[in-house]
This record gives structure tokens, sequence and C-alpha cells, in this order.
């Protein structure tokens, strides 16, 4: 007699990461969910890429340079670098890895594939730049069906990988959501008004950046928190305290850059609040949060309502900060427009990325901020003080997050008005969740929001077979996904939200 | 031997009295709520030197709320002193009556407290009104307001028991709406029939949409703060989309609005058709006597509240954890669907993209202001109701946008998170005194502790 | 380095945990700590390491008073300490935990971590650890886990070590090698303090013995003292090994597992093909180290462990596949490893805990309504029964002494007729007193025809309470002896020797034999 069980009453079913012995490498994909959830997205690829699609083209245009010599010129350099960067890359991988199976150790380091595979569409794109390339037609059916089938077939590829309980390579996520995006594009513009709707792809993707300044603002203030143990949903406060300081004192000292640092210290002020009354008086982080998020909305609105209404030359006039353009960088073709055409503030965040992801990995602070967010115990054994660590970091994303605040009133919109963080906030939560608690993570989750974001208010304006509110919800439904590990496995540091009471 | 603490027993402060050296208490209270709320000087002085704090229920609640009424009133006398001192400041005619404020101090304080007077005349007594039915309206005015608040707000602390934090309420109030107010304009029933059909399918409506985050927890353990979060979301997107379709959108309108409901889907008029008081509330009320009992009195409460408090001790003693997630979302997320009903079948009348308006997010403070027990969160909704009504009727008299509600509200809900703060602003706090006198066996050993873990803060 | 403490006293509320305790530490000597479970030897170690600050008395290093504001300080005293839960964080690699609050680095406060790895090959080399900077430490062994402590201290120039229950979670082999580096450690002219409360590997490594009870320092001890007189030292009376009980009369074998497989989320087979029967009226007693599937196997009984294979047939019912509910109905009752975490919801009232197994069952529940009135009553009467010390039976159970706890914990789960009785570590961190009370009421329920099953990392309790003995190692059954096995014996079992190999070396050692 013998019966074999798997009793569901076992699983933890809580966020209560400490609790659960986790595991990351060898098991993080061998789970049913992978599998699951890509088929799911397969077929779902299927239907409208493949059963869906319509015998239209999708025309997409790519920007045409201010400087027609200055464009050419950096095109080409661009490529040539480019091209010598990805021939070093590849090299390098083969190397590594050819070294690593030999000796059984050493593997390639994680930096080198996705550097490669920047590279190599840095090259694709001037190359686009340098045949002069203005617009990309595809034909809708015959990509989505394309599409289709890879998309089938990596699935089919995961599920029998599961099956045979080993792990599923990283490369096969990577291969189907840009696959699975591709099919999208295509499918949505070719659904759109006109025998041959088509969009500007570049103008697309520059908006997707603007629009994600202020989440990526947002979720680094997120990261920062939560690796040293602090949940952190005030990040709506703190975007919105800042839009709003930073146009009061941008008006009333007429001095952009000075309401740019007054949207910092809104942020950390926001954040002193969050870190004294969680971690000196152990109040709960997310009711701290959720009330924040309510007093600044409240706050905000009533002082809009009385004083800046009441005098908006006064005090909601803030003047703008223009975007600056990187001499010659700002001249390569597609590229340089997206990332080289920005304000003061979209600048910050390229360094602020940089700064934290470098800081929080390779440096002495990150170091002790991490084993904080961990294990505060452990972190306390060596000398470590905890709740001092916890403070300031918290203190410094709140003030990163003002200063994504003073995107809406010093270069998106150029005055205050209410609720206008419009609960980015959240989604900078879920982007930094989406991101799996890492700075380039939630960089790119940020881009792809402010992709989705962009992409509604566009697919409005051609018309589209996906309703515009589909569209929006789209970075909610994704976090839910990557929440429910559907979408690979996202484990929060230890001890984020628990308060640390010593001794 | 655990004298080391293991982060989670970091929380559990107060029950750090170890009467044998090994065995400090771990109080696995899942929920963090009470932790901050727990800190050591909650328990007065008295019940620390050996007496042990009375703990009929064996909630956490319970033992916040004993002693903790002065907190609770200070509390909202802070709030209200701030947003007293906030309208002052921003108002000018405050600053000009200042002026002279030597020569006629009387204008100046009218002038500050105008907005409060208006906000009492506006919901509780109307005493300038003519008749005693306008003198009446306001209180009417605020159970009326109250009612969908006191709902959603026994589902979130509902869930709050379980050690759930649900942010969602906002969406499940939507998709109560949702459903409900389909059912309402859709199907012609006769009176009563109509109504209980429309409220079960609200119930039923918040129930999906809550009992989908108890699914994600317990089947994948999808932390449901984030899970809630981005639900909000989803259904308020799929509520805007919903009213572009023809099923939904009212006929002949270019409006995202839906038809209104029939007569017979409607919560009768309680006090008659001049006031908005509807028979939504006494379903408030039944509600929070239903969900009394069920913490308190149905195993199916005793299996939540286990659940809350200890997870493991509660699996090894048979309770079947997940469904216990699950059932109590799904109950929470009813509760709210019923919020959502008491807005489409008795103050719209109709769905809109603004159905649940905030009150998904005051239901939160809600429930923490009257700290997750049902009546507690009954009477916080009142409170908030009132914050409310009078809210609309200060706006349209003084002028004074009623976001300042938010900000009383939202600094309510904070010192009350934090008594040792109201006592440290109040020059309460009993741990300084200790501290002073030092003496050993003075029964408040953790309060060191807090000093010198939160002394950097 | 030498280290002094003065007259240490800790006191958590009206609690004395230490009271004027002196100790001193000599360089280039292993000094025991010796004491029960909750004798205080921990809260004084963590008073000596800046982790809690003492009520009274002081520290001297070299004759000089210190003050540690914090493990900082201690550390740069020259002391380090190995906790009893690692303070390793599990997503770290060793250097990167080594490193930790000791950072090498570059310019811009760059972490220059290859100055790590060739400070941990360094002392690798010098006391022969094999360990692998580059793993990450939630992948590793715990006695990997161990060292990687240990390094972290000498890496920090520690001159003094404490080492706390370091071999609570090690196998006999493990141990060994602990003892070994301890050894060496001495030789390099490090002091080490080790506490412990078995007998055998403090008498086989210290020079010096100091024994604490009940928070005071009752003495010390050299190590050649006789085990009984050390041990009486330890518990403060002289110890009756022996419980007063009748010869078991075992029944029909009623509780029958059969080729129980247990396999974690690693894969690992945690429990591996068990057989054994348990009749009623007799005591097994499954020994063991620590962690060598003692926890999975009950919880396997129980039903919350996932991935079970075989056959856990009780009163010829299948119980594999039941809910954790359906099997306590079947009669089966559970007092489970740690009464905080699984036993007791810890702010509940007494009066709650009493029934958190019967909420739903008659009388206590009719349908989906429960009876206060009847609980209470119950719970008073439950109260007097198992002599519950408490105010009220309203008293959040949480507030309890551990020896109360458990008694409610074991109030519960005989207050119903069973037909299996399982109890995991019952007396862990319990006063003597306490002790002596949980196993009368295990005998009686054994003598009530019931097959019980006792689970103990303590030899004492093993022998004390058992008609026949189970050794698990490394999640196989090593064998099933009868009560009267010798602790040699069972010891070179609970190692993976096999039985009859066990007992010829058993008989080799005990010529030279200074074993407890």
């Amino acid at each position: 007699m013998s019966t074999t069980t798997t009793q569901s009453g076992s699983g933890t079913p809580a966020g209560n990461a400490p609790s659960r012995p986790g595991k990351t490498g060898a098991t993080e994909l061998v789970s049913w969910k992978a599998g699951i959830g890509l088929s799911l997205l397969a077929i779902l690829g299927t239907v409208l890429f493949g059963f869906m699609s319509n015998s239209k083209s999708a025309g997409f245009g790519i920007a045409e340079a201010a400087n027609e010599a200055a464009s050419s010129v950096a095109a080409l350099v661009t490529f040539v670098l480019a091209l010598l960067l990805s021939v070093w890359f590849v090299y390098l991988w083969f190397t590594r890895r050819r070294s690593g199976l030999a000796s059984g150790s050493g593997t390639v380091p994680g930096w080198l594939p996705a550097s490669t595979v920047a590279a190599v569409v840095v090259l694709g794109l001037a190359a686009l730049g340098v045949a002069k390339v203005s617009k990309i037609t595809l034909p809708s059916a015959a990509v989505g069906w394309i599409a289709s089938v890879i998309l089938l077939g990596l699935a089919g590829y995961t599920v029998y990988r599961t099956q045979a309980k080993k792990t599923t390579p990283r490369w096969v996520g990577g291969t189907f959501a840009a696959v699975f995006l591709i099919g999208f594009m295509v499918w949505i513009v070719a659904g759109g008004n006109g025998d041959e709707p088509s969009i500007s792809l570049a103008g697309l993707i520059a908006g997707s950046v603007t629009l994600a300044v202020p989440l990526v603002f947002g979720s680094l203030s997120g990261v920062l928190c939560e690796r040293v143990g602090v949940v952190n949903i005030a990040i709506e406060g703190q975007l919105l305290l800042g839009a709003f300081s930073a146009a009061v004192v941008a008006t009333v000292t007429h001095n952009v850059y000075a309401g740019l640092v007054a949207a910092a210290v809104a942020g950390a002020l926001v954040s002193l609040v969050l870190a004294v009354v969680s971690i000196k008086y152990l109040v709960n982080q997310i009711i701290v949060g959720v009330v924040l998020n309510v007093l600044i909305s409240g706050l905000t609105s009533f002082l809009f309502s009385t004083l800046l209404t009441a005098d908006p030359d006064g005090l909601n006039k803030p003047g703008r900060l223009p975007p600056v353009d990187i001499p010659f960088l700002s001249d390569i073709p597609i590229i340089g427009p997206i990332l080289f055409h920005q304000s003061l503030v979209g600048y910050l965040m390229y360094i602020a990325v940089i700064v934290v992801y470098l800081g929080l990995f390779h440096t002495k602070w990150g170091l002790r901020v991490r084993a904080v967010g961990e294990h505060p115990q452990a972190a306390d054994t060596v000398g470590i003080n905890v709740n001092r660590t916890r403070f300031w970091n918290v203190l410094m994303g709140g003030a990163i997050a003002g200063i994504g605040g003073s995107f809406f009133t010093l270069v998106s919109v150029d005055a205050f008005s209410k609720d206008m963080s419009g609960g980015r906030g959240y989604i900078a939560l879920a982007a930094l969740i989406f991101g799996r608690w890492n700075p380039i993570g939630a960089f790119l989750a940020a881009l792809l929001f402010g992709f989705a974001d962009n992409l509604q208010s566009v697919i409005t304006i051609i018309g589209s077979p996906v309703p515009s509110q589909f569209m929006a919800m789209l970075p909610y439904a994704l976090t839910v996904f990557a929440v429910a590990g559907l979408v690979g496995r996202s484990r929060p540091p230890a001890a984020s939200g628990i308060p640390y009471v010593k001794g | 031997m655990s004298e080391s603490n293991t982060p989670r027993q970091a929380n559990e402060v107060e029950s750090e009295r170890p009467e044998t050296l090994d065995d400090e208490v771990v109080l696995d209270v899942a929920l963090d709520t009470a932790d901050g709320a727990m800190a050591p000087s909650v328990i007065p002085a008295t019940s620390q030197g050996g007496q042990i704090p009375h703990a009929a229920s064996g909630s956490v609640f319970r033992q916040i709320v004993t002693g903790n009424a002065m907190v609770s009133v200070l509390s909202v006398l802070l709030a209200i002193v701030l947003g007293g001192i906030l309208m002052a400041v921003t108002n000018p005619k405050v600053a000009e009556t200042a002026g002279y404020f030597f020569a006629q101090p009387g204008d100046m304080l009218t002038e500050v407290f105008r907005p409060y007077v208006a906000l009492v005349q506006g919901s509780i007594f109307n005493w300038a009104a003519a008749d005693t039915a306008g003198q009446l309206y306001p209180i009417t005015e605020t159970l009326t307001v109250s009612t969908p608040l006191i709902l959603a707000g026994l589902g979130v602390a509902l869930a709050f028991r379980a050690g759930l934090f649900n942010i969602g309420a906002q969406g499940q109030i939507i998709f109560g709406a949702l459903f409900g107010a389909y059912v309402g304009f859709t199907w012609h029933l006769p009176f009563l029939v109509h109504l209980l059909v429309v409220v079960i399918a609200g119930l039923v409506g918040g129930a999906v949409w809550g009992g989908v985050v108890g699914l994600l927890k317990a089947r994948t353990g999808a932390h449901e703060v984030i899970v809630t979060i981005m639900l909000n979301y989803i259904a308020n997107f799929l509520l805007l989309f919903l009213l572009t379709t023809p099923a939904f959108q009212r006929k002949g309108s270019t409006n995202p609005i839906s038809p209104f409901l029939d007569q017979s889907a409607l919560f009768p008029e309680l006090l008659g058709p001049q006031f908005r008081l509807h028979a939504g509330f006494l379903l408030a009320v039944l509600a929070t006597v239903l969900v009394w009992w069920l913490l308190k009195r149905s195993t199916l409460g005793f299996e939540f509240r286990a659940v809350g408090a200890n997870q493991s001790a509660a699996r090894t003693a048979g309770i079947n954890v997940p469904r216990a997630v699950i059932l109590v979302m799904a109950i929470a997320g009813a509760l709210a669907g019923l919020a959502g009903i008491a807005q489409v079948s008795g103050t719209e009348k109709y769905l809109s993209g603004g159905v649940a308006a905030s009150i998904g997010f005051d239901a939160i403070t809600v429930a923490l202001l009257g700290r997750s027990t049902p009546w507690g969160t009954f009477f916080a909704g009142l409170l908030f109701g009132a914050f409310r009504a009078g809210g609309v009727a200060m706006q349209a008299q003084t002028q004074t946008p009623i976001d300042i509600v938010l900000v009383i509200q939202s600094l309510i809900v904070l010192f009350i998170a934090a008594p040792p703060l109201v006592r440290a602003i109040f020059g309460l706090n009993p741990r300084k005194k200790t501290k002073a006198t030092g003496g050993p066996g003075s029964g408040t050993m953790p309060s060191g502790k807090i000093e010198s873990g939160a002394a950097t803060a | 380095m030498k280290l002094e403490l003065k007259g240490i006293t800790k006191r958590f509320g009206s609690l004395v945990a230490n009271d004027h305790i002196d100790l001193v530490v000599e360089p280039g000597q292993v000094h025991c700590l010796l004491g029960e479970n909750g004798a205080g030897k921990s809260t004084l170690m963590n008073v000596l390491y800046g982790l809690y600050d003492p009520s009274d008395g002081e520290i001297l290093v070299d004759g000089k008073p210190v003050v540690f504001k914090g493990p900082g300080d201690a550390m740069a005293a020259g002391i380090g300490m190995v906790h009893q839960h690692f303070m390793l964080i599990p997503v770290f690699t060793v250097a990167e935990n080594v490193a930790l609050g000791n950072e090498s680095t570059k310019a811009a406060g760059f972490l220059n971590l290859d100055e790590t790895r060739r400070r941990i090959s360094e002392i690798s080399e010098q006391y022969g650890f094999h360990v692998d900077p580059d793993a990450l430490v939630e992948d590793l062994p715990v006695g990997v886990q161990q060292r990687v402590e240990i390094i972290k201290a000498l890496v920090r120039d520690a001159e003094v070590l404490i080492l706390d229950e370091p071999t609570a979670v090690l196998t006999p082999q493990e141990t060994d090698e602990l003892l070994d580096i301890i050894r060496q450690l001495k030789a390099a002219g490090k002091s080490i303090v080790f506490i412990s409360h078995k007998l055998r590997e403090v008498k086989e490594i210290s020079d010096i013995i100091t024994v604490i009870r009940r928070g005071k320092v009752v003495g010390s001890a050299d190590p050649s003292a006789s085990p009984t007189e050390l041990a009486s030292a330890m518990v403060g009376r002289a110890v009756s090994l022996t419980l007063e009980k009748k010869p078991a009369q075992p029944g029909d074998a009623t509780f029958k597992v059969r080729d129980l497989t247990v396999v974690d989320h690693n894969g690992q087979h945690v429990v591996d093909g068990l057989s054994f029967d348990i009749a009623k009226g007799e005591v097994l007693a499954i020994a063991g180290v620590q962690g060598n599937g003692q926890t999975e196997l009950t919880e396997a009984i129980l039903g919350v462990q996932p991935h079970v294979t075989g056959s856990i047939v009780l009163d010829d019912v299948e119980l594999l596949g039941k809910s954790v509910k359906q099997v306590l109905s079947a009669g089966v009752g559970f007092v489970p490893e740690d009464r905080k975490i699984d036993g007791l919801v810890g702010t509940f009232s007494i009066s709650e805990n009493m029934i958190l197994d019967l909420y739903d069952k008659e009388p206590f529940a009719k349908g989906i309504g429960m009876k206060p009135a009847l609980i209470a009553s119950h719970a008073e009467k439950k109260v007097e029964e198992f002599d519950v010390r408490t105010p009220s039976i309203d008293v959040a159970v949480g507030t309890l002494s551990g020896g109360n706890q458990q008694k409610v914990v074991l109030a519960r789960e005989l207050s119903r007729p069973l037909r299996l009785f399982i109890a995991s570590q019952p007396t862990r961190g319990l006063d003597v007193g306490s002790i002596e009370f949980v196993h009368k009421r295990v005998i009686a329920e054994r003598d009530n025809g019931t097959p019980v099953m006792i689970v103990s990392t303590e030899l004492d309790e093993v022998l004390e309470l058992a008609d026949r003995i189970a050794v698990l190692y490394r999640g196989k059954l090593v064998g099933i002896v009868p009560a009267g096995t010798s602790r040699d014996v069972l010891g070179l079992m609970m190692a993976g020797v096999p039985e009859h190999e066990a007992e010829l070396t058993a008989h080799k050692t005990l010529e030279g034999g200074t074993h407890v």
C-alpha cells in the first residue's frame, strides 16, 4: 500500500519570506509556474497576432535628424563603435564560456550577455541610421504567425524542460519577451485606422523614456528603502510633495534649480516622517506609507485650493527645465533623440540609476545596506548600526523620489495641479518589484511601463484593436503576474517590512 | 536557548517579559499592524508590574484598546488642532483679523473656528435651519455617508484580523458596484426581490475580486499588499472600459455612465424623500453585528484570528491555512462589495467611473482608527462619515477646501498608530519616568531596548 | 589577552538572568560555561559581546575596565562570537559575509573583495578549513557555515572566541572536527569560551569549567570531575535519572510506518525509507542528532510535509494524504517541537489555546457557532488538572513561562481520547520540575494503552522514557534497540554506525572510557 501525496496545506501562503528557506539559482525556474505562464502568453499571442491579424502592414517611422550631416557622421561613428564592441563582447562571451565549460567553474559574468545584447541593439539601430532608413514596413499576418510559432516553440521548450526537471535557460525568457513585444507592436499598429497605419517608433520610444522619468526615480527610492528593510509605499506621496515643492519654490525664487533642490528636500521630508514613525515608533511601515499618501494628497490639494489658486502667478508658475542636447551624442539617429535630448532631470535619472546600482552592489556602503535589509541582526553583530543605516537610506530614497516629483512641475507641465502624480508612485512600486529590487531591473521595468503608458496614448490616436484601458492596465497586470511568480521568481529582501529592535 | 532574537521576534517587544530565560515569548503575530501600536509603553505601567495584561478575547486589538482610549481621544484632538492651525494659516481673513487681534480678539477667533463650526453644523446638527427636518438633515447625511465607509472598513478590518493587509477595498467596491448595478438595471424584478438579488450580486462581485487576492496569496505566496494595489487599478480601468460598452453605457449618453437602476433595486429611504438616508445604513449595522459574531463566536472567525496571529500553530492545529486566507479575503471583498451596493443602490443610483470615490482608501483609515474591531470600525466610520458630510457643508459655507478632511483623517490615524508619539507630544510618556528612576524590576524592560534601537532616529 | 567579568548582572524586568557573575578567561585557555538550557549562559555572552547592556558589573580586558556599547566595540577589543543561530546572510557569498562590517575598500568606498578572499584563503590554509570564498552561504552545509563564522572572527583578529552552543546543530563527526579546530585555535594562543550543556564535549575540550545555574555561578570544576558531579552541579541536585515507571505492557502494534520517504524542496531525501511499528502501551523514542529527519518525520505523520511517499497506518487507516484535521480527528495527539511557533498562538488566551485544535468539535462548537461558556469551563478544568500557573484563563498564553506553556499544549493534546501520541522535544527549555511533570504525563498516557512516539535529541530523555529506541541518521533508520542500550552504543548509532558495529566499538572505547 503506497500513496503519494502533495499536501496543499504546507505551502507557506505568505510573503513572509524570512521564515521561508528560499533558494535561488538552480531551483529558480524548475517550477510549474514558468511553463504555465509562458504557455498562456504564447496562446494569447497566437490568438492575437496570428488569428486576429489582418492583411494590412504596420509601418514604423524612424525620426529624421535635425542636422543631416552631423547625423550621418554620428551614425557612422556609432556604427563602428557598436560593431567593435559587439564583436569584442561576443568573443569574450565565447572564450569565457569555453573556459568555464572546461574547468567546470568560472562562468560567464552576469553583465556580459546583457551588454552583448545592448551592443547588438545599438549596432542595429546605428545601421538603420547609416542606411538612412526612414520607415520600416512589416506585413502584419506574416510577422504575427512567425512570432506565434516562435512563442509556442519557446513555451513548449520550457514545459519540456520543466517536465524533465531541468532549469530553463535564461535566454528563453528574454527571447520570449522580445518576440512577444515585436508581435504585439506589429499587430496593434496594423490594427489601426487607414490602409497602411504607421507610428513613429523613435517618437514612441522617446516619449516612453520621458514618461518613465518619475517612475524611475520613484522605483529607485523604493529600491533604496526596501533594500535596507523598509517598505516604502509612500513613493506616491514623495513624488507629489516633490512636485508641489518644486513648483512653489521655483516660482517664489524664480529659479528652477532651487525648485529641484526643494523637491529633493520635500521628498526627504516625507521620508523623515516614514522613518521616524516606522523606525523609532515601530509603526507598521505599510500603514505609515498608506497614511502618508493620503496626508500628502490632502495637504497639497488643500494648499493648492487655498493658496495656489488664489495667487497662481506668485506661487504656481515655476518655469521649465528645458531639454538639453548633448553634443554629438544627440546627433546619433534614433538613439540620440531618445536618450540624449533630455531635461536636467532626465540626465539626473541616468546618473541616479548608475550611482545607486554601483553603490548597492560594489561599495562598502551597499554591502552594509543589503546586509541590513536581509538580516539586520547579523549586521548588528558585526557592529553596523541597523536603524541609523535604515534611517539615512530612507531619507536618501525620499530625496530621490522628490527629484522625480519635480519632473511633473518643472519638465512635464509648468504648474502644479491636484493629485498630479496620478498614482505613478504605485506604478513605481510595481516597477521596483517587476525589476526584482535591482536598480537596473527597476529602470528597465519603469521604461516598459512608460512605454505602455505612451503606447496607450499613441494608439488612441491611430485607433487600435485594444481599448486603451487595457493598455493602461498592463503595468498592473504584469506586476500581479510577477508577484505571483509566473514570470520567474522574485524575492524581496528578507527583512523588508520588519522593524528591528535590538536585543 | 534563544536569547537572541530572530527578526520575527523583534516585533514582539511588549511580550518580551521572559519568565524563564530561554522562554522569552514569541508571539507570532502576523499582523504587523498591531506591532507598531503594541510598542512597550502601550501597556500602562501598572499592568507591567506583574499583573498580566488582560486579554480576554486574546485579540491583540483588545490589548491596545484597553488603556488607550485616552490616546485615541488625544489623537483626534491633536489632529483637529493641527488641521485648525493649517486652515487658520492659509485663511487670509484670519491674517486680516489678527491685525487687530488685541482690539477685537473675537473677530479672529470666530474666523479661526468658523470652518469647524460649519463642519459640526454640516454633520451633526444645524441649529440655524428653519425646521426640525433641516436641523436634523446633517446627522442623517453623516449616516448616509458613513454607510459605505463602515462596510468597506469592515472588509479591511476583517482581513487585518487574519493578518492580511487589504488595500484592495477600492477594487472590491468597484466590482461589487459593477455586478450589483448590472443586475440592477438589466434585470427587472419585483421590489425587495430585486434589491436582494442586487445585494447578492454585489457580495459576489466583491468576493470574486477579494478572493482572487486570497487565491494568489495562498497558492503562490504573492504579497497581498502589492496584489491589492494592482487589482485596484485593474478594476478601475475595467470599469472605465465597461462604461464605454453598450452593455453598460446609458443609451444616448456620451458620458461613461450607466442607466439608472430600477426603482425596485434601490434601498428604500428611511426617513422619506427629503433625506438621503437609506436602508443601506441598516445593512451596515447588520454587517457590523455579523462581523462581530463571525470573529468572536464562530469557528470560522477563530480560524481567521489564529491564522492572523500564528500561521504555523494554526496549521499544526489542523486549520487549513490557504482555505482561511482565501475565505477571509472573499468575505472581506464581499463586505467591500456591499459598500459598492450602498453607493449604486443607495446614494448614486447609477454606475459611474467615480462610484468608489476614495472610499476604498478611506476604509483603510477607518479600519485603522477602529483598531480592526467591528464596533471600533463602525464608530470610526461614523466619525469619518461626519467629517465627509460636514466637509461638504464647510466647503460650501466657508470656502475651506474639503481636502482638509483628508489631512485630519490621516493625521488621526498616524497618531493613533504611534501612541508613544502622542504621549511624547502631550508629555505623558511613562517611559521617561521609569527611565529616570531606572528601577530594576520596574517592569519596563523592553523600553530601554526601544530607546537604544531607536535612539538614532 | 586576559578577559575578566566582574559581578555581571543582567535583569529583564523582574527577572534576573545573570546574578553577579564573575569569570576569568586566561589566554590560550578553553573555558567552558556549563549550564542547563535557560541558565543564563547566552545572556552572559551577549552582555560580553555588547549586545546587551549589563545592569551591573564590569568587563575587564587585560585588567582594564571596558564598556562595550555594541558588538563593534567588543570586536575592536578582540572578542569574536559564533552565535548559536549563525549570523550569516544567506544570499551573500562567504567573502561578502566575512567582509561585512570589516570591509577592505578601494578608492571611493568601492569594495575590494579580492583582499577579503586572500584573507579567507590564508586563514583556511592555516587551520585547514575548506571554504570557497565565492560560495553562497545558503548553499553551504551547517558545519561549513560555522567555519565561516569562525573565519569572520579570525579575520577581525579575535583573541577571545565565544562559541555559543556550537554543537547543537552538528553531527558527531562535525562535532569532532570542530573540537579539533578549537584545539588548533588554542594552540595558536587564542582563548575560547565554549558554551554547552553537553557533558561529553565539555569534558573533552575544556581546561576549566564554570557551572552556571539560574543565572549564578555555582562553582567551577576540573574537566576530570565525574559526569555525575558535573550534572548535579548543573541541575542543582542529585539527578535521579530514572523515572519511576512500570514496565511497559505492549499490546498490538496499531501504528505502522512503511517505507516513509520525505523529499524536501531541494530534492533531498530528508526522511529515507523509514519503517517501524509502535504498539499500544509502548513508548518508542526517536533518537538522533538534531536535523537528521526527526522534524520531517513527525510533520509527515501530521500531514504538513508536501512530498511524502510510503504509508502511515493507524488502526488500519491510511493517514498519508489526509489533511491535518483528518489526522488529528483520527486520534493523533501532537506536541510540536517548537511550542511557541507551532504549538500555541501567543496572543490567544489560555482558554482559546486549550481548544486550538478542537474549536470546531462538539461540545465547543455547534455548527459554525462556538460555545464560550463551555470553552471557559473546559479551560478552568484543564488548568487545574495540569497545574498551569496562571492568574486567569483569559491571560495571553505568550505571557506564561515555558513550562506552563508546555503544560497548556499537553493539556490540550491529552484532553481527548488518543489513538497515538506524538511529542517532539517535549521538555526542551523546561526547568527540572516541569520536565518531571511532562515525563509523568507521557508515561501515564502510555499506561492508558496509547502508542507513544517521543522525539528527542537529549539522550537522557530518550533513555528515561523509551521502551524501545529508534535511532535516525540522515533520515535513515540506523536501528531499533531496546531501552537498556548503553549510551555509548546509542551515541555511535547517532553518528550512523550500525547497531552491531556500534556495540563492538563501544566495548573498545569503554576501556579507555571517559564517555559520559
